[in-house]
């Protein structure tokens, strides 16, 4: 086990490392220049000259990018605005904070929408997923697999404005959804996120929903079921025991990857409901040309994927004891 | 998953003749009753994005036309349409857009074509990488294999949204500079682009899996011991094989390269005003104006792309069904 941590957690370091590189140069080695658009209407080459110097652009990419690892790993004394401790991505370009500091505001906002979504559209998901394999072929199973198939074909772009349509702005039902502080008032906290807690399982819940029957179908067709089942186990125990352990496997590996991306970033569903959190955080930074701060969300996002495909790798140990870890 | 009992279609018809797997599943498909609705339902949408401009002619309108300008008195001082329901009426047919007053009608069917094109070329540009990856991974095997898979890896360790919507300036600025306006074939193009270069990776895996398998075939081996080149082999043996994959595969990728275009437009980074594109019509309904005064334009590009998208899916499962019909449902 720990060996394949250990193992894991080198490659993802090593993928990190090639994706900064590709991200880096995409940013910084294409023929556009953020001082650009930072030197506004009054620009002359001076002045032009002047901000390269102070965003240090006017070195060669390479050696931009040594800088940049070189700042991330021990972090830096050399910027204008203060010093920047260890995981150093450097300043904002617009707003002049603290990039690893202005993703550490963002991250709660993400982190109670996502885990709070996933509670929601885990339970409901494999709730009726498991009911409609349970009920195959009766009208409820037909119920379930029709509305989830509806309901996972609709957009949050579009759930999401609906809701806020209805719930907000024609029947005053809600506030407009904010992010609040858990531990400063649990309250408000819940009932500000509940809309987009909603929109977002509604869809996610719908796709776990067809995941789970048919992977609970599956099986239930295995052969150790059909054994186990004329062995004169009650169809309960088999469901419970048996398919169900069996099924999860397909679930976890999605869960886990779905996770890791709403974690990076629930990107449209902060957008939407205009959430303060790290999805909104890279919206923003594209259209200011933020490129420390968008790199900053790049990696971090990227750092998220690949610890939940390690996590995700170790669990089917825990669920299926036929894989052993090396 | 309809009709009634199934005749055995191998042995139990009148005339005895070999049939290609290619007809038995046409055959199977055309006796799946939800698989022909949705591939009618998929066509008429196609049938309408090719032919919006004559649709648009014989309805008279195009979406360009600024009707809040042309005819102020349809709307109030807001720029909502006076009449309700979005303003529609038997000469607005699906109403006008708050704010500026475009023509949803013309505006919609407009959009489905630019969105379907977009993704026509994703999906066409991805299946063609995928093919050239993915088969030649499987059939030199090897050091090709291992570095085409690292590649794969690499790529499915983007964080593939945020990467669009990052990446989408920069390709958009290796046209064109960014004091200039950006015309709209280059967004057109960056779209393509950006979708394709993180697309094609889960097809190419399966590819490589599947020509694997077939590598390891006797008429794969009779084909190299008479002498014929690899390349005539993928070509000539392998590439018919890998066709059933590749055709489910693709019809699950267009939709989610609609969606993903729209929910790009949605965010601002697609295709921009005035250009009719059917996530833009997303982005323009949710704001303010429509989501305090009337949500009716709303329904109009959201209810359609759930028809598509359903249909597109159900589609995908008679398609897959009918090469193999083992699956259970």
């Amino acid at each position: 086990m720990l060996r394949f941590l250990v193992r894991r957690t080198l490659g993802a370091i090593v993928i990190l490392f090639l994706l900064s590189i590709v991200t880096f140069l995409l940013f910084f080695g294409m023929p556009r220049d953020p001082a650009l658009l930072m030197c506004g209407k009054t620009c002359n080459p001076t002045s032009l000259a002047n901000i390269h110097h102070v965003l240090g652009l006017d070195k060669p990419v390479p050696e931009q990018y040594w800088i940049f690892l070189h700042n991330l790993v021990l972090g830096s004394n050399q910027f204008d605005q203060g010093p920047c401790p260890a995981p150093c991505f450097g300043y904002s370009y617009h707003t002049n904070d603290l990039v690893w500091q202005t993703l550490m505001d963002r991250l709660p906002t993400t982190v109670s929408l996502t885990l709070g979504g996933a509670v929601c559209f885990l339970i409901i998901g494999l709730g009726t997923g498991l009911l409609a394999a349970w009920k195959r072929g009766t009208l409820i199973d037909k119920t379930a697999t029709g509305g989830a198939m509806v309901l996972s074909s609709m957009q949050i772009y579009f759930l999401g404005p609906l809701a806020l349509a209805v719930l907000v702005y024609q029947t005053h039902w809600f506030d407009k959804p904010a992010y609040n502080n858990f531990t400063g008032d649990p309250v408000t906290w819940f009932t500000g996120l509940i809309i987009p807690w909603v929109v977002l399982s509604t869809i996610f819940a719908a796709q776990y929903t067809r995941m789970a029957r048919s992977s609970m179908i599956e099986q239930l067709q295995e052969e150790h079921v059909r054994t186990a089942r004329a062995k004169g186990m009650s169809r309960q125990y088999v469901f419970f025991r048996y398919a169900w352990r069996g099924s999860l496997i397909p679930i976890v590996t999605i869960f886990g990857i779905d996770l890791g991306s709403l974690l990076g970033g629930a990107i449209i569903t902060e957008y939407t409901f205009s959430l303060p959190g790290l999805g909104q955080l890279a919206v923003q930074s594209v259209f200011f040309s933020d490129l420390p701060l968008l790199l900053g969300v790049m990696l971090f996002s990227a750092a998220m994927i690949l610890l939940f495909n390690i996590i995700v790798d170790a669990a089917y140990a825990f669920i299926d004891p036929r894989v052993r870890l090396a | 998953m309809d009709g009634g009992p199934e005749p055995d279609t191998n042995t139990g018809t009148v005339k005895l003749e070999g049939r290609s797997p290619g007809q038995l599943m046409w055959i199977r498909f055309k006796r799946d009753r939800t698989g022909v609705i949705s591939a009618f339902v998929v066509g008429f949408f196609f049938l309408i994005a090719l032919f919006a401009p004559l649709i648009a002619k014989v309805y008279g309108k195009n979406p360009y036309t600024v009707y809040a300008d042309e005819r102020p008195e349809l709307f109030d001082s807001a720029g909502v349409p006076v009449q309700p329901n979005g303003g529609i009426s038997s000469e607005f047919w699906f109403g006008l857009e708050p704010g500026n007053g475009y023509d949803v009608f013309t505006k919609l069917i407009y959009g489905i074509r630019t969105s379907l094109f977009i993704s026509l070329a994703v999906t066409v540009a991805v299946v063609l990488t995928g093919i050239l990856l993915g088969v030649t991974a499987g059939y030199l095997g090897g050091r090709t294999d291992y570095w085409i898979g690292r590649l794969i890896d690499f790529l499915l360790a983007f964080p593939s949204q945020l990467f669009f919507i990052a990446s989408m300036p920069v390709v958009v600025s290796l046209f064109v500079s960014p004091r200039d306006e950006t015309p709209t074939y280059v967004r057109v193009v960056a779209l393509i682009v950006v979708q394709w270069v993180l697309g094609w990776m889960s097809l190419a895996r399966i590819l490589r899996g599947t020509t694997l398998a077939i590598r390891e075939r006797e008429f794969i081996e009779a084909a190299r011991v008479s002498g014929a080149t690899p390349w005539r082999i993928i070509r000539r043996e392998i590439l018919p094989n890998v066709v059933t994959p590749l055709l489910v595969q693709a019809t699950y990728l267009l939709p989610s390269f609609v969606t993903i275009e729209a929910g790009l437009s949605y965010l601002g980074v697609g295709v921009v005003e005035p250009t009719p594109d059917w996530g833009q019509m997303f982005s323009k309904a949710s704001t303010e104006l429509v989501l305090q005064n009337d949500i009716t334009y709303m329904f109009f590009p959201g209810v359609s792309m759930i028809i598509f998208i359903v249909a597109f899916n159900l589609l995908g499962d008679s398609v897959r069904d009918a090469f193999d019909p083992k699956t259970a449902r």
